[in-house]
């Protein structure tokens, strides 16, 4: 599929356009393309060196962390894949992974990860409790005297997620989380539908950054 | 400067908790820059401007620890009113759905503003509330339901933490409240219901889905239903075109206010309000009939009766939502000190 990258262009996608399309392309999957998680397992082959046989992914200090897909909703999954494929999501290490896949691979691998239970994450431990405490009001009330708006209340009953567009972050790794919060404040991330995103995360400080991901870190998501 | 007599009462157990402080403010209150920094109007001169104690505040406060278990409560039912579904509520609200951050927020009708002016006269049931019954009005209307009873224990935690927002505040203001209710934009000349629609889809469709119907997801509350019969009634003060300007001006999207010109807030306001929702419990049985009731007093600013999209007339049904026509709130149509206002017009 590298045919439909258009690199060039990406930096003036903006988030409102993004979302369009991947409505488009969600909506177009839905009827031509489904996912079959037995097809995902083989498809997924080149992943499993980052995020893990089991889809933890993992927690890395001071480094790239890679993320956890499983449990991940299946749809916000493949919506990421084609967004870094058409360069509405920057990533230098998932780039070339990404365009391994075509569009029946990318509902493949989405309908795999997203079947498998929720992993524990990194990343919360060895943080002090004040901070911690700071990370839980974040993320379940917010702080309306910033204008953070609770975590809570986009990505759903114990933030873990909320339709398609609002993606589980409970138990999500630490590392992970504070490198998006910082990418959207640099504005290296812009992948959110209407920026929705994008204001929360401008809004706060280093310290609303390393609380909140030590919290929602140290959440466990209970499988059904 | 300005601001510099703008009267700060702050409540807050780094400062003097409980004390009215009338300060000099020479700078605003942090809270306070954030609004102005995301376009809210700065307090005018002489406007009382409260800074609410936060849950934070109460754990560190010295109250019995009973007191602060009741307000907890409050806290908790303002937050989560759902957990009264199918006895005091019969949609798909909380308080605060409409009253944002926990009921603190200025510029979405923060509700301590109601623990320190009432009681008072309010047209709306043309006599003197007072705090619980203010709170009363809020479920049979906005919460499309019937309010726990005056004094119960719902209602005394409900109060309470009203109250307790309130603290530090003086006691029947003289100044106006800075950030009271829904300040509406100014209302543009024409308004466009396809306009409004085309908004709605593009701003708001993500949370509330384009039918308006909200999001629940495995019976668990996500986003509200603008419309709809998991909405409030026609009867509550959202219905008013002009408050469900403000309302979205001030506070959406979600996490973006002021962020859509007057003129975008006013369509996609109108478009809302030309939508279906449980009938107004004040409803005589015909449309008209109470149209003519409570235009004077209400529906004139709301689209009750008026022709709708497709041609018919709006709010013609009793479709009574999830509440059916069994429940009806008991706090609707009571009058009260009837013959003070007998001697009063006698006079
Ligand atoms: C070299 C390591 C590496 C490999 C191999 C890799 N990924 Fe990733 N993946 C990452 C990193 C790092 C990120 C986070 C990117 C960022 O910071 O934006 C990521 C992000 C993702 C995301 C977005 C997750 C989210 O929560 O938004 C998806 C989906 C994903 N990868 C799927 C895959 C799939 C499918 C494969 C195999 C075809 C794969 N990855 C292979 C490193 C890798
Ligand atoms: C107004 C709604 C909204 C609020 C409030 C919000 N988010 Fe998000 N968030 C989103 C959306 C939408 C996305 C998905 C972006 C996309 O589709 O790429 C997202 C994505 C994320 C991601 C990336 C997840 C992943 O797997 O890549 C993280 C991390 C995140 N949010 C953290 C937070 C935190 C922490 C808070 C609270 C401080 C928060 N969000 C509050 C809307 C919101
Ligand atoms: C559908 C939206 C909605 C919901 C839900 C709602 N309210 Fe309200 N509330 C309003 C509106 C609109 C006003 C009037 C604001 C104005 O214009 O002054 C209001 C006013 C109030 C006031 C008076 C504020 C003042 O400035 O005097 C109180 C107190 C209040 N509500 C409490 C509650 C409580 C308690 C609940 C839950 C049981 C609740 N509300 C649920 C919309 C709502
Ligand atoms: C990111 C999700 C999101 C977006 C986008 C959004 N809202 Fe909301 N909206 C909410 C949430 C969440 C609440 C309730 C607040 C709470 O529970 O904390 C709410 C409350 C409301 C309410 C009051 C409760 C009700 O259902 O009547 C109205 C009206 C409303 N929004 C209208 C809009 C309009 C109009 C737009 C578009 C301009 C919009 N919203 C965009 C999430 C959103």
């Amino acid at each position: 599929m590298n045919g439909k990258r258009f690199m060039g262009t990406s930096k003036r996608i903006t988030g409102g356009l993004g979302l369009l399309l991947g409505v488009g392309l969600a909506a177009g999957q839905a009827v031509a393309l489904e996912g079959d998680a037995e097809r995902g397992q083989a498809a997924a082959g080149t992943c499993v060196a980052c995020h893990q046989a089991d889809g933890s992914g993992m927690n890395v200090p001071g480094g790239e962390s890679w993320p956890r897909l499983a449990g991940m909703d299946a749809d916000y999954i493949a919506k990421q894949l084609h967004d870094f494929q058409e360069g509405r999501r920057q990533s230098a290490s998932m780039l070339p992974f990404a365009n391994m896949l075509d569009d029946q691979q990318i509902v493949d691998v989405a309908a795999y990860y997203s079947e498998m239970p929720v992993t524990e994450a990194q990343g919360g431990d060895d943080v002090d409790d004040a901070l911690l405490a700071r990370g839980e009001k974040l993320a379940l009330r917010g702080d309306w005297d910033a204008y953070i708006v609770s975590c809570m209340s986009c990505h759903g009953p114990r933030n873990e997620g909320a339709g398609s567009d609002f993606p589980g972050i409970s138990s999500q790794h630490a590392g992970y989380i504070e490198s998006q919060l910082r990418a959207w404040q640099a504005d290296e991330r812009r992948n959110d539908p209407q920026n929705l995103m994008g204001a929360v995360a401008k809004r706060m400080s280093d310290e609303d950054i390393r609380a909140v991901s030590a919290w929602l870190a140290s959440q466990s998501v209970a499988s059904e | 400067m300005k601001q510099s007599r703008t009267t700060l009462a702050v409540a807050s157990t780094t400062l003097i908790a409980g004390v009215s402080l009338a300060v000099s403010a020479d700078t605003l209150h942090p809270a306070v820059e954030t609004l102005v920094g995301l376009g809210y109007p700065a307090p005018q001169e002489d406007e009382l401007v409260h800074i609410p104690p936060t849950m934070a505040d109460l754990e560190a406060s010295d109250m019995h620890p009973e007191t602060k278990a009741v307000i907890r409560r409050g806290h908790d039912l303002f937050t989560n009113t759902q957990q009264l579904r199918g006895e005091n509520v019969h949609n798909d609200m909380n308080c605060s759905s409409c009253h944002l951050g926990e009921g603190r927020q200025p510029f979405s009708a923060p509700v301590w503003a109601a623990a320190v002016t009432l009681p008072d006269y309010r047209g709306k049931n043309d006599h003197v509330n007072n705090l619980e019954e203010r709170i009363a009005g809020c479920f049979a209307y906005s919460m499309n339901g019937t309010p726990p009873e005056y004094g119960s224990d719902d209602m005394l935690a409900l109060t309470a933490y009203h109250q307790w927002l309130a603290k530090g505040a003086p006691m029947y203001p003289d100044q106006p409240i800075y950030g009271r209710g829904f300040p509406p934009p100014e209302r543009p000349d024409e308004l466009s219901y396809a306009s409004g629609e085309a908004l709605y889809m593009e701003n708001c469709a993500i949370c509330h889905s384009e039918d308006g119907s909200g999001l629940y997801q495995d019976g668990e509350y996500i986003f509200p239903p603008p419309w709809g019969d998991g909405s409030n009634n026609w009867g509550a003060g959202l219905v008013r075109v002009f408050t469900a300007a403000g309302f979205i001006k001030n506070n959406m999207p979600l996490g973006q206010p002021n962020s859509l010109s007057d003129q975008e807030a006013w369509d996609i306001a109108y478009y809302m309000s030309s939508q279906e929702r449980p009938q107004d419990p004040r409803y005589t049985g015909d449309v008209a009939e109470t149209l003519e009731r409570f235009g004077p007093t209400f529906h004139r600013h709301s689209l009750y009766g008026q022709e709708g999209p497709d041609g018919e007339i709006l709010a013609d049904h009793a479709n009574w939502g999830e509440k059916g026509d069994e429940i009806t709130p008991w706090n609707v149509g009571v009058p009260r000190f009837e013959a003070l206002k007998e001697a009063l017009e006698a006079q």
